[in-house]
């Protein structure tokens, strides 16, 4: 079994900032990730990011994702990519059992993060198991990631960032979104992303759901309804919707099924989106030099996921014993980018997550 | 109500632009960022430090109508796209605007055009007088258009060109 200095689980914006500090430092990281290209979600993050210039505020993200890909891959002496290869399993040891096609293979490594993201989640409705009916995030990887339409008209659920922002990208690809519901009675996202759809003449309509997709083989048709205080469907508001595609955009989950395997310690924390490792504030999880960072240990922005995943690298670097320069100063500017991120309206429920978590910084 | 729908209502985006209309002779920044997000490429974009954000980059950017040329680079900087630039016409009835579009094609010069309002409704007819769009701009160009002065401060953007 092959050892690694460290090894690097997902390759989104954490994993590869991560990958960046510590190839920066001298280094040796193995970069591991599933799909066939790095970059995570970014590659299909077509829209310029908030934030500041630290984070890249105003690049667009698949700009971003080149920007870090550049910076690993001045160090490719000591970088290994091993893509379109999933981790399969995780052990006490710092052992993981990895599949590449058919070919299955263990590494061990001093230290190992995990940076895995999240994955979509749903909501029950009548036929939401119709053809048509996709996840948001595919329906981006589909048009942005394959150049592929998903449909002709859409109805997007969910007024999150993801929601509003996917909403936007199916009308630059000359898609018709017909309206976007929300059940809360507020727009959960940034503002400006909702202004921005209904200037182009999306329907944005809150306390609102899905009651029903229509259709024999595929989604022909969706019944949406009024949703009363208490979130229940209001008898006779049902209106019809004629789409042929349903966009579910209703949050993120954490991946944390490595962690379980892994036994270190999962605590449920709803406002970071489920189940989350339980992580020091140097991101250590309960396993010793095993770090998680990134949405992985609760959902936000790819911003905080970048500035996580520096802070994880160079915690990781100390415990390697690199002594790198200005670690301590850098760290703490880490923390306050963070906090600042963390800082807004929108943030709120971040903040009570990480307050839960008992480090808030 | 913008919080429900995301269209600002008349009182809430008139108060973004300058008390004194005559401010508007020259091009100004009109900044349309209702609430805070951690963001300030509007403040590190302007060359004139014209808009401040300040170092909680949650805070709403504050702009100086006396510092802003109404360059427009803070128009396509701006990630939610939130940033326009109008101005009125001494001489004529006219006004102008310019405003990030991210959609292909482009509309072209001389283009007679329609004009939506925040909602997405249909204004008027507009004429295009330029579009910008710079490499710099990194594929966010600025539409110049203009209309009658009466639309000043309801037009939003334009109906996308299929």
């Amino acid at each position: 079994m092959q050892e690694k200095e460290v090894i690097i689980v997902g390759a989104g914006p954490a994993g590869l900032m991560a990958a960046y500090k510590i190839l920066e430092a001298g280094a040796n990281v193995t970069l591991i990730d599933r799909n066939r290209n790095l970059g995570g979600q970014l590659i299909k993050q077509t829209h310029k990011f908030f934030g500041s210039e630290k984070q890249y505020a105003s690049k667009r993200g698949i700009d971003i994702m080149n920007i870090l890909i550049d910076k690993i891959k001045a160090y490719e002496d000591r970088l290994e990519i091993l893509n379109e290869t999933s981790v399969v399993g995780m052990y006490k040891d710092k052992v993981i059992a990895c599949l590449k096609g058919d070919t299955f293979f263990k590494l061990k490594g001093k230290s190992i993060i995990v940076a895995t993201g999240a994955s979509e989640k749903s909501i029950p409705f009548e036929n939401n198991d119709l053809p048509g009916v996709y996840a948001a995030g595919a329906v981006q990887t589909l048009m942005n990631e394959y150049g592929v339409k998903p449909g002709d008209k859409v109805v997007m659920v969910g007024s999150g960032n993801i929601g509003l922002i996917v909403s936007y990208q199916l009308l630059q690809a000359g898609v018709k979104v017909k309206a976007l519901v929300e059940a809360a009675p507020k727009i959960s996202g940034y503002l400006v992303h909702a202004s921005k759809i209904q200037r182009l003449g999306v329907d944005i309509k809150t306390s609102t759901s899905i009651k029903k997709a229509i259709g024999k083989d595929s989604v022909e048709k969706v019944e949406i309804w009024d949703l009363d205080p208490t979130w229940q469907g209001i008898e006779g508001s049902e209106q019809i919707l004629d789409v042929d595609t349903v966009c579910i955009s209703v949050g993120l989950a954490p991946l944390t099924e490595l962690m379980q395997q892994l036994g270190a310690e999962v605590r449920y924390i709803k406002e970071l989106g489920g189940n989350v490792p339980v992580i020091d504030a140097r991101y250590q999880t309960t396993v010793k030099g095993v770090y998680a960072c990134g949405d992985v240990v609760g959902i936000e922005e790819a911003s905080s996921a970048m500035v996580e995943g520096k802070i994880t690298g160079l915690n990781v670097l100390e415990d390697l014993g690199y002594n790198v320069l200005d670690s301590r100063q850098a760290l703490k500017a880490y923390h306050e980018e963070l906090k600042f991120l963390r800082d807004g309206p929108h943030a709120s429920k971040v903040r009570s997550g990480y307050l839960k978590r008992g480090m808030l910084t | 109500m913008i919080e429900k729908n995301g269209i600002a209502a008349i009182e809430l985006y008139k108060q973004e632009f300058p008390e004194d209309e005559n401010t508007l002779l020259k091009p100004k920044a009109i900044i349309e960022c209702y609430k805070e997000i951690p963001c300030n490429p509007c403040e590190t974009s302007c060359p004139f430090d014209a808009i401040h954000v300040g170092e909680d980059i949650n805070a709403r950017p504050q702009i100086d109508f006396d510092k802003c040329t109404g360059c427009g680079i803070c128009a396509y900087s701006c990630p939610g796209l939130a940033i326009s630039i109008r101005a009125l016409d001494k001489e004529s009835d006219k006004a102008e605007m310019k405003f990030p579009y991210e959609f292909i094609p482009r509309p072209t010069k001389g283009q007679m055009i329609n004009i939506v309002d925040r909602a997405g409704k249909k204004l008027t007819k507009g004429k295009v007088l330029n579009v910008i769009d710079k490499p710099r701009q990194n594929k966010t160009a600025l539409i110049h258009i203009e209309m009658d002065k009466k639309y000043l401060y309801d037009a939003a953007t334009v109906e996308v060109i299929i």
